[in-house]
């Protein structure tokens, strides 16, 4: 085996882990809830959001 | 331990926050100042002012001062606040931000005293090297911790993006600054020939891929998110983005060494990944734009919105352009003229700054107790301003770099050169005079936002307690 069958190899590996990256992505099913519950992380804190703007429970601003 | 009394470390953000604004307008104003000497050379003063010692500092400052201090701010801000927990640890954190200014000073003094390696945005010496390594892994400790201690199941895309950033950099640094130390101000690299210049731009191109691409990915997915109040297009986008941007970039640098000595294949997988990189970008550009999608009436007057929307409408401009410039007979054009840096600032300018200055316009008035920042206005103004300048700039490169690529490559019928390079430096004068217009005009755009930030810490406090909350929606 020479080093050219060795760079074949790696590029099908590549483009293998690619395909698998997208499948993780697309294709496993548990991922999809998992992904949307993530893609909700920055919001998970909107009281928090609200305190440090000085805004009341109904987005209106304080009287500080 | 009783988590309802934890606060979050809004003090290092703040902190690095503010010095964004600061180290904004001193790298911009040397840019501006070396601009200003291609237009009237006459400002060249000694030694230490010289174009050739400034340009370094310029450099060195926008990016790892400014681009530095906005990563440091914001990724310090968005890993607490998706992680629901304090930093990792207060003294660490700290001895970053101290740490980081004195590696600015360091470079500020020692580049225009002419102590330099001499290699492209890793200019500083082998002992301020060291330096940068220890404040890397403190920021690495830092990250990566609070991410150990997270309160929810999941870790969040941008802390991908940060965390990839934070740990390619450190390899980056390291690699590319093995130095033979002959005194404490001079080093010799540990690579020669060609070698040597692979390394320094396997560094080179990843130092835009990583810092200057993956890091402000990170602030584009957790900050155009909430400033546009929807959650981001398709996280599964975002997680192929990642890894397919990240994978890639790594191959590219080869495009900086097109028709030198380096072998003609490795010129050629550097050619074909800069390509591919197109795919990736393209896909985080429109994850993000599309994120607006439904609601694009909320840019209409929403200035912080303007300049995230707008830095993502750079950054696709420049990765469908820098792709086109990795082709060789392209680059056979484009190489060593003003084209290339044009390319340059269109992200520098339009994307590496926009977004990080949409960003910071964010945080501000959360870090000192302000529902907005104190003159909205005045954000709208510094829009249309730093626009304005971009454009003036990059469209004053184009047209001087390939005017120059085409006078360097003319030839008369009997095979002389049509033009001495001298006559290209007499052509480029008007376009440079435009340059400096526009650099000027980004560098009052950030005066403004300067203005915009001291009222806005005036009348406001510093927040140190800020509670962490419980997420909403805790699914662990």
């Amino acid at each position: 085996m020479d080093i050219n069958d060795l760079r074949s190899i790696m590029t099908v590996v590549s483009l293998i882990t690619f395909l698998g990256v997208v499948w993780w992505a697309y294709g496993v099913k548990g991922n999809k809830q998992r992904f949307e519950e993530a893609a909700m992380l920055p919001f998970s804190d909107e009281e928090a959001d609200r305190a440090e703007l000085g805004l009341d429970a109904n987005g209106q601003r304080n009287a500080r | 331990m009783r988590e309802a009394q934890s606060t979050y470390n809004y003090k290092v953000v703040r902190q690095f926050a503010v010095m964004t604004v600061i180290w904004g307008i001193v790298g911009m104003l040397v840019g501006v100042i070396i601009a200003a000497q291609l237009v009237w050379p006459e400002l060249n003063f000694g030694p230490w002012l010289h174009f050739g010692r400034l340009r370094p500092l310029h450099t060195n400052a926008v990016i790892f001062a400014f681009g530095g201090c906005a990563l440091f701010a914001t990724s310090y801000y968005v890993v607490q606040r998706t992680c629901h927990t304090r930093l990792f640890s207060d003294g660490l954190a700290a001895f970053t931000f101290w740490g980081w200014q004195l590696i600015i000073v360091l470079a500020a003094v020692t580049l225009p005293l002419g102590m330099t390696t001499g290699k492209e945005y890793a200019e500083l010496e082998w002992p301020i090297d060291i330096l940068i390594t220890v404040v890397w892994v403190a920021y690495a400790v830092v990250f990566f911790g609070t991410i150990a201690k997270r309160k929810v199941t999941h870790i969040y895309v941008a802390n991908w993006f940060y965390g990839g950033f934070i740990l390619a950099v450190a390899l980056l640094h390291v690699v590319n600054s093995a130095e033979i130390p002959v005194t404490l101000t001079k080093s010799y690299s540990a690579y020669a020939g060609v070698q040597d210049a692979m390394v320094q731009w396997w560094y080179g191109h990843n130092a835009v891929g990583f810092f200057l691409t993956a890091g402000f990915l990170g602030m584009m997915y957790y900050f155009v998110p909430k400033q546009a109040g929807r959650p981001v297009y398709s996280y599964r986008l975002s997680v192929v983005h990642f890894w397919a941007l990240i994978f890639t970039y790594m191959w590219a640098g080869p495009h900086h060494l097109h028709y030198t000595a380096l072998p003609d294949w490795t010129q050629s997988v550097g050619m074909v990944f800069s390509l591919i990189l197109l795919a990736p970008s393209w896909g985080g550009m429109i994850n993000g734009v599309m994120t607006l999608s439904g609601a694009w009436h909320k840019l209409r007057d929403d200035p912080i919105l303007k300049f995230l929307i707008t830095s993502l409408s750079f950054y696709g401009m420049s990765t469908f352009e820098g792709p086109m410039m990795s082709i060789k007979t392209v680059n056979a054009l484009s190489h060593y003229t003003d084209w290339t840096v044009g390319h340059v600032h269109s992200g520098a300018l339009g994307w590496v700054a926009m977004v990080s200055i949409g960003s910071v316009y964010y945080l501000l008035p959360r870090l000192f107790g302000k529902s907005e920042m104190a003159s909205v206005k005045l954000i709208t103004v510094h829009f249309w301003v730093a626009t304005i300048g971009v454009v003036l700039y990059i469209a004053s490169m184009w047209i001087a770099g390939v005017m120059q690529g085409l006078m360097w490559r003319a030839v008369n019928v009997d095979g002389t050169l049509t033009y001495s390079f001298v006559e290209s430096v007499k052509a480029s004068y008007p376009f440079w005079a435009i340059r400096f217009l526009g650099g000027l005009l980004f560098l009052v755009g950030m005066l403004v936002m300067a203005y915009n930030m001291f009222k806005t810490i005036a009348g406001g406090r510093s927040v140190d307690d800020a509670r962490v909350m419980q997420p909403a929606a805790h699914h662990a």
